[in-house]
């Protein structure tokens, strides 16, 4: 059974044992608009919480992908390099990393669907 | 900080459900169903955008020919009423104040329209330089709404929907009319690389425009986000991306709306040399073969991984589906067909020069 978490940038992370899916979710997808290409890190590399890995390009502008956890790239969405619209589509299943986390315990700071829904309700003004 | 503009299309643009962001000092809308949409329904349909941001101010008296062509880097010498010319303000150092249309209604009378950002220092330039020219400056960027009409339908639109007739009116032209008893002013100009039309007239009359072109299903709200993707794939520049104070026409290759034959304006004799030896540096066109999208800002590096230049504009193409820039570069590196790269962030990424014309316009001529 997975759980979701989100962050306050509006990337999620899909938990699944030790195993973390990041993405962005549906409302930043919306804010954003059509996405044209997702710049992504490699296979190996090590993310950490709160740093930036990549980012989601719509036409309009860049958005940077802040990392909700630590841990090392074990896959990335390939099937994001041609077809980056997949995000709009459906953003909270089409991950753009899976991640081996290296601490589980980061997952505390992040927050679960309800307080998310609230943070995105105090956003839009 | 200084209260944040609207037009008087704003409340119109809200209750559509806009995504609204500021631009120029102004609220505006940046896209309704999203860019992609409204950009392919300008090249293929008609699109309709709320341009009231742009500052217009009128000039006439006795020297208000001699005055223009002080400031104005194109030549109205004599020109018949109804034509426009784009060009430019420029500072003693050639760098360009703003760049403009100059719409002549008559014999010393002329109607400038500029750029919403510019408004108030375009304001400070233009009567900073009247000294000695019996002239009278009249400030109607208030009083004034815009619309442009876009797209190969526009002519239709324009006759059917809002019964304007306009058939007769070539490529930068324009005419002054009564509709329903109000002053209106319409010109086939804009800024999209299409045939369309601009209109100007008072607030009122404005909106009423807007809601019958709304109410006909025959057109696309447009925002300012597809402004700028139609504009940057036909090579047409923005002030603050290809041109700037410290940018001069001929490093934005606009020299053709400069005219040297003229005796006198202010910049002309930096652009005259820059003209004779070359400028410093050069705008270009670059093809990405990747993905990536080379934004403003963003460096350009050369072979040796030296910076020469930084990108002005850059997207992925709507109309030509590839990763595209404009960038100011260092003239050594100007050379057609040459590879130059460009950093996205933490990568740097192989790019071609190619001419920055990606995407063929389709005036009426």
């Amino acid at each position: 059974m997975s759980k979701i978490y989100y962050s306050p940038s509006h990337e999620y992370v899909k938990v699944d044992g030790n195993i973390g899916y990041v993405g962005i979710t549906d409302y930043a997808q919306n804010a954003l608009g059509n996405v044209v290409y997702v710049d992504m890190p490699e296979v190996g590399d090590d993310v950490e919480a709160g740093e930036d890995f990549g980012a989601v390009e719509s036409v309009k502008a860049a958005s940077d992908l802040i990392a909700p956890v630590s841990g090392a790239v074990v896959e990335i969405n390939e099937h994001l390099i041609d077809n980056p619209r997949l995000i709009n589509e459906d953003a909270m299943n089409n991950w753009i990393i899976k991640v081996e986390l290296t601490d589980p315990a980061e997952l505390e700071n992040l927050m679960d669907e309800e307080a998310y829904k609230a943070h995105c309700a105090t956003e839009q003004h | 900080m200084e209260e944040i503009k609207k037009t008087c299309l704003h409340d119109k643009h809200v209750a559509m459900g806009a995504q609204m962001s500021p631009f120029g000092g102004f609220d505006m809308p940046i896209q309704y169903k999203g860019i992609v949409e409204e950009h392919n329904a300008v090249r293929n349909a008609c699109g309709v955008f709320d341009v009231s941001h742009m500052g217009e101010v009128n000039i006439s008296g006795p020297d208000a020919e001699r005055y223009v062509n002080h400031i104005f880097t194109n030549d109205v010498t004599g020109a018949p009423a109804g034509k426009i010319f784009y060009g430019m303000m420029l500072n003693p150092e050639g760098g360009v104040v703003d760049d403009l249309l100059v719409y002549k209604r008559g014999d010393n009378n002329f109607f400038l329209v500029i750029n919403a950002s510019n408004i108030d220092k375009d304001m400070a330039w233009i009567n900073g330089h009247a000294d000695g020219y019996d002239i009278e400056i009249d400030p109607l960027s208030d009083d004034l709404g815009e619309l442009a009409v876009q797209g190969p339908d526009s002519e239709k639109i324009m006759e059917e929907v809002l019964g304007i007739a306009c058939k007769e009116l070539e490529f930068y032209t324009f005419k002054e009319s009564e509709l329903d008893g109000k002053h209106i002013l319409v010109s086939r100009t804009g800024y999209t690389g299409e045939d369309g039309f601009e209109i100007y007239s008072d607030h009122d009359t404005i909106r009423s425009l807007w809601d019958q072109l709304m109410d006909s299903g025959r057109v696309e709200p447009c925002g300012l986000g597809c402004r700028d993707t139609l504009r940057f794939e036909v090579g047409l520049p923005l002030y603050g991306d290809e041109l700037a104070d410290d940018i001069s026409p001929v490093e934005a290759c606009l020299s053709m709306f400069v005219k040297l034959d003229k005796p006198e304006f202010i910049g002309r004799e930096v652009i005259a040399r820059q003209k004779a030896e070359g400028a410093p540096r050069k705008l270009i066109g670059l093809e990405l073969a990747d993905r990536a999208i080379a934004r403003h800002g963003y460096e350009v590096l050369n072979d040796a991984d030296e910076v020469v230049g930084y990108v002005t504009t850059g997207y992925r193409g709507i109309s030509v589906d590839k990763s595209i820039a404009a960038a100011l570069v260092d003239t050594r590196y100007a050379v057609k067909d040459s590879e130059l790269k460009v950093r996205i962030r933490r990568k740097v990424f192989p790019a071609r020069v190619v001419a920055k014309k990606f995407y063929k316009k389709s005036y009426k001529k």
